[in-house]
């Protein structure tokens, strides 16, 4: 009923275009909205936020290249000169190659450390046998995901701190002056990265064990006939069943290697360990809302933004030359 | 030939008790790695606060005392804090679902008008953003700056969660039902409300907890956004007792200021205690709906 329906509107598209005439087009456009008008009624609030919040402020990008001021607004305020100023401020600020410095170590740490975990963990998660154990260890390990950001800097703090906590105890317990570790520079992107893999681990594994859960059985049994051991079957049957999906989250990682997300990295800063922990974006924050030089760090994160955005393309290119995977 | 396939069977076996001792065991490590620093958290907070900086704390509580707690309950603004995180939380789950739901499944209509075009409406606003500036001066233009709303309102929209519902959407409601429908005179406003949501329980119970998870957890935007503490969410609250006043009491020295460090820190353990024992004890009954979501998600996100 409905295929032949359309087959006559697309039909009818079809004729209409042959004839040349675009009012014709039109027409059958407007008959098409028209007889759908409610799923543009469903889709107006969420396109009205998206237009208020996310569009909006697309065009307040605008005052990277002015010098703003709240009085005058976006199109009051005038030009900065050259329209520049502001990026050439930031490459010029001697906080500039620090911030993209962190952002990037830290990033690519995390890249590395973080990413093979969830897909190793997912391989033996689908390799148990006892049912209730894995169930059991399923949900522990999701656990962590589910601790805010605050209450686990709050728990990185207390354990790490040489007074109290696990690693101050454990000094002394072998008779040694613990370390201040978060007061080193050098141990924070580690701390970041590892606590990250302890948190997230678990709960990124999802989707692959999801993948995996659709190899055929007969496959499995297949090759225990031929002699396969777990081992092997973990190596050439699983692995190269999580490759499509394990791509495309790496496309979105590495897209993304320069949006270091803000609110841990914020939590974690303190005066001694600045020198690594000043990422582009709690540098952002800084320079926008706390010091209100709103034009200056506009025009940082439209310049990081436009970076992830190049990296995002480019890797999306490079893996649909190499492997038939891509975003779009 | 059967001697062969014999003797591949028993040597497969073989190396499978060594797989299984292996992974077992890095299973078991596994969990003592995610659980002990939770279960010392636990035991820390019903601790003599010296017993732990001592480092006597190993595997069960040492002088217990539930000083921790009494401290707890006298902090006002922590109990304004969980009662304002408990309200932005159900109201902005609810406007969460209003929003996305609807569009997510506008979206998934194979023949909508312009679909192609609204679809990259909301993917690029994925991967590209004003940034927080312009974000902040626009929200300050809609007067929602140090209001209710600005924690439930604006940012409800969530491209990822739409992307997943329109998938669950395309891939469980059969076309057919649209046909009998329209048969019958249905229109498609009638068609969403008294057929398909009530078929899409599980994409609404997924995405609400994802949503309501998200809303409990984050801190930003009220660090952001919001100015008045009667305002502040339970993680600003917190933020405070666990990470700002650390940074603080670790200057002192001398005995008193070691005395009130240890009270700051059982503080923290019972802060950390109660804030997150609920989700906790909720999670696992809710377990299978994460899942869910994120398989319909790995569909094709």
């Amino acid at each position: 009923m409905k295929s032949s329906n359309t087959q006559i509107m697309t039909e009818k598209a079809g004729s209409a275009r042959s004839v040349g005439t675009v009012s014709g087009a039109l027409h059958s456009a407007a008959k098409r909205m028209r007889k759908s008008w409610g799923l543009y009624v469903l889709l107006l609030p969420a396109l009205i936020l998206l237009v208020c919040f996310a569009y909006i402020p697309m065009y307040g990008v605008l005052i990277a290249f002015k010098n703003y001021r709240n009085t005058l607004g976006i199109l009051g305020s005038a030009w900065a000169n050259p329209w520049y100023k502001y990026f050439l401020m930031f490459f010029k600020s001697y906080q500039f190659w620090p911030a993209i410095q962190n952002t990037l170590i830290i990033s690519l740490y995390g890249l590395v450390a973080s990413f093979p975990l969830p897909i190793l963990m997912a391989l033996f998660i689908n390799q148990m046998r006892a049912k209730r154990f894995k169930r059991m260890f399923q949900t522990v390990s999701y656990l962590p995901h589910f601790i805010s950001t605050v209450v686990m800097v709050g728990l990185i703090l207390i354990l790490l701190s040489p007074s109290s906590g696990l690693v101050g105890g454990f000094y002394k317990l072998i008779g040694q002056e613990p370390p201040n570790l978060m007061g080193s520079a050098n141990a924070f992107s580690s701390i970041y990265v590892w606590t990250d893999v302890w948190q997230h681990t678990g709960w990124d594994s999802i989707i692959y064990v999801a993948a995996l859960s659709a190899v055929d059985p007969t496959l499995y049994e297949a090759a225990t006939v031929d002699g396969a051991n777990r081992w092997q079957k973990m190596r050439y049957m699983d692995l190269p069943m999580l490759m499509p999906t394990a791509v495309i989250l790496l496309i979105m990682r590495v897209g993304n290697i320069m949006g270091l997300g803000f609110e841990k990295i914020y939590l974690m800063q303190n005066d001694l360990n600045i020198a690594a922990s000043e990422i582009i974006s709690t540098y952002v924050y800084k320079i926008g809302i706390i010091s209100s030089q709103y034009s200056y760090s506009a025009a940082i994160s439209l310049f990081n933004t436009i970076i992830n955005l190049i990296l995002l393309v480019t890797v999306n290119q490079i893996s649909k030359r190499l492997s038939d995977n891509s975003l779009w | 030939m059967a001697e062969q396939v014999f003797k591949n069977r028993k040597n497969s076996s073989g190396s499978d008790t060594v797989f299984n001792f292996i992974m077992y065991g890095l299973a078991v490590l596994c969990l003592i790695i995610i659980l002990y620093p939770l279960y010392f958290i636990v035991i820390a907070s019903f601790s003599d606060p010296s017993a732990v900086a001592n480092g006597y704390v190993w595997f069960y509580p040492k002088g217990f005392t539930l000083e921790g707690y009494q401290e707890l309950m006298k902090q006002d603004n922590l109990w304004v804090g969980y009662r304002n995180t408990i309200l932005y939380t159900a109201v902005g789950t609810l406007i969460g679902l209003a929003v996305n739901i609807p569009a997510a499944y506008a979206l998934s209509w194979k023949d909508l008008f312009g679909k192609k075009l609204l679809t990259f409406l909301f993917l690029f606003t994925m991967f590209f953003s004003g940034g927080l500036v312009p974000t902040y001066l626009t929200v300050q233009q809609f007067h929602l700056y140090n209001t209710f709303w600005v924690m439930v309102l604006p940012f409800s929209v969530s491209v990822y969660n739409i992307i997943v519902a329109r998938t669950f959407f395309q891939s469980s409601i059969p076309a057919d039902l649209w046909d009998a429908a329209q048969i019958d005179g249905c229109g498609t406003l009638r068609y969403f409300f008294q057929i398909v949501l009530p078929l899409s329980k599980a994409i609404l119970a997924v995405l609400g907890l994802w949503i309501a998870v998200w809303i409990w957890n984050s801190y930003f935007n009220a660090l952001i956004y919001l100015k008045d503490q009667a305002l502040y969410p339970l993680q600003l609250i917190l933020r405070n007792i666990l990470v700002t006043n650390q940074m603080q009491s670790a200057m002192g020295t001398g005995e008193a200021a070691q005395i009130a460090l240890r009270r700051a820190n059982l503080l923290r353990y019972s802060a950390i205690i109660v804030s997150t024992v609920p989700i906790m004890c909720i999670y696992p009954f809710v377990q299978k709906y994460f899942n869910q979501g994120v398989m319909i998600g790995a569909v094709k996100g």
